[in-house]
């Protein structure tokens, strides 16, 4: 079981996408698992041939618990390989050891058609009584057992509301506990962004427009590529870089509680991109049907509150990462300029950084960075 | 509608005298068929209606009459060929396998041979073992023929014509014990499809895949099934070659379970052909080994009581899907 975030404990299995023989590849969607942030598609993280399922459809385990042997590429057949596709944070631990394999004794007597459909509900036929010819199971016997064990349903909204809220208290309380924040502000003049964004814009059909926090969010990542320090996540007393510059977007989601799936690889996309992108994302966390990946990589989070009206976000960092960049509202302010004072499009970005990873220098570097490079649209 | 009352071999007989009046190339040839009117009376009154021309008795040598039926087909003629039984068409297994199934081939597309060969097949009339064989399997298997078993009073009124038009050699085969089911037809009745099988009886627990003689004690015995709460689906082969494999797979794939009824012994058999052909298509949608009801690996004995245990019998179709369904056969 995946961990997909630091605030997630368990998961429960709603769907196979895999049987037994099938081969998979790195980032195949192999099961379905539901947490309080929705249906996730868990991805896997190893290219081989699905050995054998070990939890049922239906069943909720702590992160961590083996969902299925794998058996990589170029190893004997033999060999048990746990492959919980484990996310690099914590839980990467998840790795688990061989599950006990039973001695073959008397070979099962299945029909194909009850081992087949056995393979994909997770059911063990081990447990089932057969009613075929000479005790066979057959398939009436398999969907009997589907019918009658505990359903494999997602959570209803106001659990999966419960759930998401005691998760982020957990999330929060460990953060304000453990992670000694520093915060820096800076004002940001959006002026020349804002104008770039208007004229290509207006060059745009209606569907093809960026909004200006794509244009944060690239500068952020952009940013990040001179800030290793803060891109990464706090693990066993250490600070460890993150793989790649994983952008999480803080979405709020209708009805409470929030996520922050991650943008992989942003500082290497076009704003096209990551606007696709993020429209996509906001999509998919509102109607529950995220990624593994997206779950369980980001590397620094992103907030952004402006839309509520809010000046200054003063955010509190997502363990196990290190750093939380907050953005309020674009608004015209007197702003001085040459020795004058003129009307400009500001905005509050702050930041909040794990003092143990990185130093006030740094962060207020980043941030100038981050106001650099809003001053040079075209580049992002 | 209106509809006629008629029996399996009177719908023959409308079958060939329609192809005579429509097709001038037509013609019957065979032992018997013409002053006699056929061994099993199929071909009564035809020399009368028709003339020796059309209606031709000829020696008591298979391997001729059918060698010459080959040459006239040939030479522009669309010769219906009766054999008296499918024993006695082994003296002329020579020519069917040799020429009639090969010439196409051999003259690298140059000649074709449209000849319709029927023939009686099938035991329980207690004519012994030299009269009761079903060896439609082994015809089945020579590629250049295509083999039908028409077992319904609409196939034996409707398969001749469509062999008939079909340009290379077709094999008819007519299970004995057929010839006097009676029953009643469209008076307009006529030539049918002859690629397709088909189901008699739709039904969700089992398939029984049969053909010809065998397809009525097939549905005797999904009618007792039904009795015991068994739903059985009946399956028509009709074209023993080439195998309607789309409808049986079909069948199988929503019953998950097959018995194959099969006149023929069961070793090497056509039954065991489907078998192999499930197995290969649908074997993760079966619930069940794929299970045979063939005759018994005897020369077909004469007294009846063996006979009738020689042959496959609605009682045994009936013991092997129970268990093939409940586990308790």
């Amino acid at each position: 079981m995946p961990s997909l975030g630091s605030d997630m404990e368990a998961g429960t299995l709603l769907e196979w996408r895999i049987a037994p023989g099938d081969a998979v590849s790195r980032g195949d969607v192999v099961a379905v698992v539901d947490t309080f942030k929705g249906a996730i598609d868990v991805e896997i993280f190893e290219t081989g041939v699905v050995e054998e399922i070990l939890v049922p459809v239906g069943e909720k385990v702590p992160v961590g618990t083996p969902l299925a042997r794998l058996r990589v590429e170029g190893e004997p057949a033999a060999a048990p390989v746990a492959a919980a596709p484990a996310a690099p944070v914590p839980a990467a631990a998840a790795v688990a050891p061989p599950a006990a394999v039973p001695a073959p004794g008397g070979r099962l007597r299945a029909s194909p058609a009850a081992r087949q459909r056995a393979a994909a509900a997770g059911i063990d036929l081990a447990t089932l009584r057969g009613s075929g010819p000479q005790g066979a199971l057959t398939l009436a016997d398999v969907e009997r057992a589907i019918a009658v064990r505990p359903a494999a349903r997602a959570m209803a909204p106001a659990e999966r509301l419960a759930g998401m809220r005691q998760a982020i208290a957990a999330a929060m309380l460990r953060s304000k506990r453990e992670i000694p924040h520093y915060y820096l502000g800076t004002t940001l003049d959006m002026a020349r962004a804002l104008a770039w964004l208007e004229e290509e814009n207006a060059r745009r059909p209606v569907t093809g427009r960026l909004l200006a926090g794509v244009l944060l969010l690239k500068a952020v990542a952009l940013a990040l590529r001179q800030a290793p320090e803060l891109n990464g996540h706090w693990l066993d007393g250490g600070f460890r870089p993150g793989s790649g510059i994983h952008v999480g977007t803080a979405i709020a989601l209708r009805g409470g509680g929030l996520v922050a799936p991650a943008l992989h690889a942003a500082d290497a996309a076009t704003p096209d991109q990551l606007m696709a992108e993020l429209r996509q994302l906001v999509q998919r966390a509102r109607a529950g049907s995220l990624r593994s990946s997206e779950l369980a990589d980001a590397t620094i989070t992103v907030t952004s509150l402006g839309e509520q009206g809010v000046d200054t976000v003063y955010g509190i960092i997502h363990p196990p990462q290190v750093a939380l960049v907050g953005f309020g509202r674009i608004a015209e302010r007197p702003w001085v300029v040459d020795g004058r004072v003129v009307a400009r499009p500001l905005l509050q970005a702050t930041l909040s950084a794990d003092h143990r990873a990185s130093d006030g220098h740094r962060g207020a570097r980043f941030l100038a960075l981050v106001e650099s490079l809003l001053q040079e649209p075209e580049t992002l | 509608m209106s509809t006629v009352t008629t029996t399996y071999r009177e719908a023959i007989r409308e079958a060939i005298r329609e192809a005579l009046r429509r097709d001038p190339r037509v013609f019957l040839m065979g032992e018997d068929v013409g002053a006699y009117g056929g061994c099993f009376a199929v071909s009564k009154g035809l020399l009368d209606e028709f003339g020796p021309e059309r209606i031709r008795d000829t020696p008591l040598s298979e391997s001729a009459f059918v060698g010459a039926g080959i040459g006239a087909a040939l030479g522009g003629m669309r010769p219906i060929v009766e054999i008296m039984t499918v024993n006695f068409s082994l003296l002329a297994l020579d020519q069917i396998l040799n020429n009639a199934a090969t010439l196409l081939h051999m003259s690298g597309g140059q000649f074709n041979v449209p000849l319709v060969i029927r023939m009686t097949t099938g035991g329980g009339r207690q004519l012994a073992a030299q009269h009761s064989h079903s060896l439609e399997g082994w015809y089945a298997h020579i590629p250049g023929l295509r083999v039908l078993a028409p077992a319904t009073l609409e196939d034996a009124r409707g398969m001749l014509w469509s062999a008939l038009e079909d340009p290379d050699p077709v094999l008819i085969f007519e299970h004995a014990l057929l010839y006097n089911q009676a029953g009643t037809l469209p008076a307009d009745a006529g030539a049918v499809d002859i690629r397709r099988a088909r189901v008699r009886r739709p039904g969700r627990d089992v398939s029984l895949i049969t053909y010809g003689g065998s397809l009525p004690k097939t549905l005797e015995a999904a009618g007792r099934l039904a009795a015991e709460g068994i739903d059985a689906e009946v399956i028509d082969l009709r074209s023993l070659r080439p195998l309607d494999d789309a409808t049986i797979l079909a069948s199988v794939a929503a019953t998950r379970r097959a018995v194959i009824v099969d006149e023929g012994w069961r070793s090497g058999s056509l039954a065991a052909e489907i078998s192999a052909r499930i197995m290969e298509n649908a074997f993760y949608e079966l619930d069940a080994p794929v299970a045979r009801v063939c005759s018994a690996e005897v020369p077909m004995p004469y007294a009846r009581h063996l006979e009738q245990a020689a042959l496959p019998q609605a009682d045994t179709v009936i013991r092997v899907a129970r268990g093939l369904v409940r586990g308790d056969g």
